[in-house]
């Protein structure tokens, strides 16, 4: 069976410090004001009630990503493990799949093209954890095959409830989030 | 084709019989399942070369992987005890530092009046002379301690070997008093020892982890942070006292947003309870500790119900968490906290948390406070050698003061250099990787100081404020570009760690060791720099150590035999003070005419219509040291002012509730007024204090890409409470008024 990687992100654990925001943009190059991840931090209540919960936030590898379904060249597609991907090549920069994304995870490359988290699948396909995930202090973020059981990212949401961003957009994300 | 719906359109197509498909895109999903090849951004290193981290002071090992001679990206050294693998978001973003367009690139002598920052650019060979022959003169006129050294990061041991040679022991680092001096202080009187850096203690095992104003996890002490989570995952829970709901507050079982400068108020509570209610370690205050019955007597009537009106927690609060801090005793841990100058009476507050922790028997226990090891190091023959007698250190006033400082106070050092203030005047400055202006509280005294001097010498990377008033500014390569020291760090798993050169120094900078030997020698103490690289230092101090060089120089780390480091693993329990007990009341404090027990003083209360200021650390940022840094800046580009949100309501002087997003100004009580600065309008603040991260606002005209973001809390910041225990400047003694940002032109 082919696999289905997915990423789990253990808010408990996540402190919103960024280290995998800056690895991204090392690992990939990224120019400046552009990013693949970044962090959402959610305060709910009111003084000195309150709750708060911090996520490391990243294109969601959606089962039904909306991204592709608009896409009019074909530069976005699903690739390797379910990992959604944009073809540089391919792309003239139009910008669907930037309205169509519900998650705001993606944006136009200075080089004219649409780009988004990889996964970092060139660095999966050498069998090394994508770079926010290696690089995570916290040890927040777990990546892997969903359907191997002893895959770390399996390993984080055994036993959990996990959630996903936006459910009710029915993308059925990948990247799963637990407290 | 005709008649085919838009469902059964893309069925064709994803059975793969469609040619006329690929004319669509609606082909997307069936052209995407081959052809696309994945790219790799190619930022994977030619060559890794292992080193360690100088972005803040806890000193990570890093891998920095190099293309041709670019540092593409940099990781963590899995095999460093402190990294692990992984890096904080600054140690990933020191090519920030490396490429920053604004670097200090050749030397530098001034040009005009101090402060001007109008410097002549010149050769190595003429910068040096003249700042050598500046030193000469100091030492010729009024003797060598008339030079002081202010240092910051393991790069500053060279330019103390230049220091000790020359004749001058007057060293200082704002790291002591203006930071952990006062838990350093505290601890020792406790427990006869200090905390040292890495701190010794077991976040990792403890099951309830306490944090007295400490926000761990904004400020990114790497291997702390590793640990914190490893517990949280583990199922530790934590207990945080902080005004503000900090990242730690959102993952605690209890928050206590305690009014400012009220710490010792509820930990002397805390102890009423777990005293009152037995719910100490006896048999281990039995075997090692003395003072207990006074401590039982000092505590008393100090009940949650006496402690409510002063800090603002609630009785029934302040009962529950003694009772759940005591619950997970010994593996309880009290955090030390790291910056602990805030109100002048900080000693104490340390010692209270060091009594706690004595009295949840959590000192040399699993979970607590750790014993560790070190691995030998010695010195350079030569460096050793030239150390001759030296005089005093002039940082205490000349009556004297402050008994309990173990290290030189920065700010005394400042203060001598006022004419008559210390036992001898201070006359010269060097400034090794430390920005003054920003690292010492109060500006104007600092900018007094340096108006008494005859010289003033700054050896850094960028041109910040202090080496815009500088005579001369030598340009330091980043520690990415440098040979630098072996470092033998106190640690659960002991270590040797080796900074080398990555890529060869940018610009005309050079490395600390070539500068500090270069002006020795001029000086005519050639004979305590005997080497002709820093790699022949390097590579004889391994040896005298008996390292593998070549291990050294292949991984960037030697590891040693952990020795015991709790009870649980055999260690026996000894303790340095002069009773040879963990002293609940102090009598070196007693006789010293201190408090023997920790009191609580109230502080003093806002002025109507100001908040108390308070500051902290973000994850993206060291100190002032970092705003710079272009590749940090995309995350966090400057600071803001935490204002609570009923506050940001009802606050008179604005047309309309402040919102997140308006532009003030901060006012401090003598009239000191902040740039503008973007309002956060918050419920994670109490109402009777603002909250700024340090090290912004700055006025550099070097610093292109920091100077004039967000609020500087050094200008603000120009009072000041001294420790009259170990001498630590307490800063949160400031209190700011907001006023309406005034419309640039």
């Amino acid at each position: 069976m082919s696999p289905r990687y997915s990423m789990a992100v253990d808010t408990r654990r996540c402190v919103g410090c960024n280290a995998c925001v800056i690895a991204c943009k090392e690992e990939n190059a990224l120019p400046p004001g552009a990013f693949r991840d970044w962090i959402a931090t959610e305060t709910k209540g009111v003084f000195p009630h309150l709750q708060q919960e911090i996520r490391s936030e990243r294109c969601n590898h959606c089962a039904r990503p909306p991204c592709v379904r608009v896409c009019p060249t074909g530069a976005s597609h699903v690739n390797a493990g379910g990992t959604v991907l944009v073809s540089p090549r391919k792309c003239t920069g139009c910008s669907a799949c930037i309205t169509a994304c519900p998650y705001d995870a993606r944006f136009i490359n200075p080089k004219g093209y649409a780009d988004k988290c990889t996964f970092c699948l060139h660095r999966v396909k050498q069998g090394q954890e994508p770079a926010c995930v290696a690089s995570c202090p916290t040890r927040a973020l777990a990546f892997g095959d969903l359907g191997d059981p002893q895959s770390p990212v399996a390993r984080a949401l055994r036993a959990r409830t996990p959630k996903v961003l936006k459910a009710e957009t029915g993308t059925e994300p990948h990247v799963f989030f637990t407290r | 084709m005709p008649g085919v719906t838009r469902r059964q359109f893309i069925r064709i197509g994803a059975a793969g019989t469609g040619a006329a498909a690929l004319a669509s895109g609606l082909a997307t999903r069936w052209w995407g399942l081959d052809g696309h090849e994945v790219t790799d951004p190619q930022t994977g290193g030619d060559r890794i070369v292992p080193t360690f981290c100088d972005v803040c002071f806890w000193r990570c090992g890093v891998l920095a992987h190099v293309k041709g001679r670019r540092v593409t990206k940099l990781t963590g050294n899995p095999k460093h005890p402190l990294a692990r693998g992984r890096l904080c978001p600054r140690g990933y973003g020191a090519t920030g530092l490396l490429y920053d367009p604004d670097r200090l690139q050749r030397p530098l002598v001034r040009a005009r009046k101090r402060g001007e920052e109008v410097f002549e650019a010149v050769s190595w060979a003429t910068a040096l002379d003249r700042v050598a022959e500046g030193m000469a003169k100091i030492r010729d006129t009024h003797g060598p301690e008339a030079l002081a050294l202010f240092s910051h990061g393991c790069g500053g041991s060279w330019f103390s070997q230049l220091m000790a040679a020359y004749g001058s022991p007057n060293i200082g680092a704002p790291s002591y008093a203006q930071c952990r001096g006062p838990r350093e202080a505290g601890h020792s009187l406790t427990f006869g020892a200090g905390l040292g850096s890495p701190e010794a203690i077991d976040l990792e095992n403890a099951r309830v982890i306490t944090l007295i104003g400490s926000h761990l996890g904004e400020n990114m002490h790497n291997t702390q942070v590793q640990d914190l989570a490893a517990a949280l995952g583990r199922g530790a829970e934590l207990v945080v006292v902080d005004p503000r709901f900090s990242t730690a507050a959102g993952k605690a079982r209890y928050w206590l947003p305690i009014k400012p400068g009220t710490d010792i108020a509820l930990l002397l509570a805390w102890m009423n309870v777990i005293i009152d209610e037995r719910r100490y370690d006896a048999a281990y205050l039995e075997a090692h500790a003395s003072g207990f019955a006074e401590l039982k007597g000092h505590v008393a009537d100090r009940t949650p119900e006496w402690a409510w009106p002063l800090t603002g927690l609630a009785p029934e609060l302040i009962r529950e968490t003694a009772r759940f801090i005591a619950g997970a005793r010994p593996a309880s841990l009290i955090h030390p906290g790291r910056h602990t100058t805030w109100y002048g009476d900080d000693t104490q507050r340390a010692r209270a948390m060091a009594i706690l922790a004595a009295l949840l028997g959590s000192y040399g226990r699993r979970g607590g406070y750790l014993s560790v090891g070190k691995m030998k190091l010695p010195p350079h023959p030569a460096a050793s050698a030239s150390a001759r007698k030296l005089r005093p250190v002039a940082d205490k006033p000349k009556a004297g003061g402050f008994p309990f400082a173990d290290e030189t106070l920065a700010q005394g050092l400042r203060a001598a250099t006022i004419p008559g203030t210390a036992a001898y005047d201070i006359k010269g400055w060097l400034v090794y990787g430390t920005n003054l202006l920003y690292s010492l509280p109060s500006q104007a005294e600092t900018l007094h100081a340096i108006d008494q001097l005859d010289l003033l010498v700054t050896v850094d990377v960028l041109p910040a404020e202090s080496a815009g008033w500088s005579d001369g500014v030598l340009p330091e390569c980043t520690y990415l570009e440098r040979h630098d020291v072996l470092q033998s760090v106190a640690y659960k798993q002991p270590f040797v760690a080796l900074r080398q050169e990555v890529v060869p120094p940018m610009y005309d900078s050079k490395p600390g060791w070539w500068i500090a030997r270069e002006l020795g020698r001029r000086l005519g103490l050639g004979a305590a720099f005997p080497w002709a690289s820093a790699t022949e230092y390097l590579q004889a101090r391994a040896q005298a150590g008996g390292y593998d060089w070549s291990e050294l120089q292949q991984t960037g780390v030697v590891l040693g035999r952990p020795t015991a480091t709790c009870e649980e693993e055999g260690l026996k329990l000894t303790f340095g003070t002069e009773s040879g007990t963990i002293e609940l009341t102090s009598t070196a404090l007693a006789k010293a005419g201190f408090d023997p027990l920790p009191k609580f003083y109230p502080p003093d209360d806002p002025p109507p219509g100001s908040f108390r200021l308070l500051t902290g650390r973000a994850p993206l940022h060291t100190f002032s040291a970092t705003s710079n840094n272009r590749l940090l800046g995309e995350c966090y580009p400057e600071n803001e002012v935490w204002v609570n949100a009923t506050v940001a309501r009802s606050l008179t002087g604005f047309a309309r509730p402040l919102q997140t997003g308006d532009r003030v100004m901060l006012v401090n009580q003598t009239g000191v007024k902040s740039g503008p600065v973007t309002v956060r309008v918050t419920e994670r603040i109490r109402g009777d204090c603002v909250f700024l991260v340090h090290g912004w606002g700055h006025t550099a005209a070097g610093l292109r890409r920091a100077r004039g973001r967000g609020a500087s809390d050094s200008a603000l910041m120009t009072a000041y409470k001294t420790d009259p225990i170990m001498g630590g400047t307490g800063m949160n003694v400031n209190f700011v008024r907001l006023e309406k940002a005034e419309v640039r032109a």
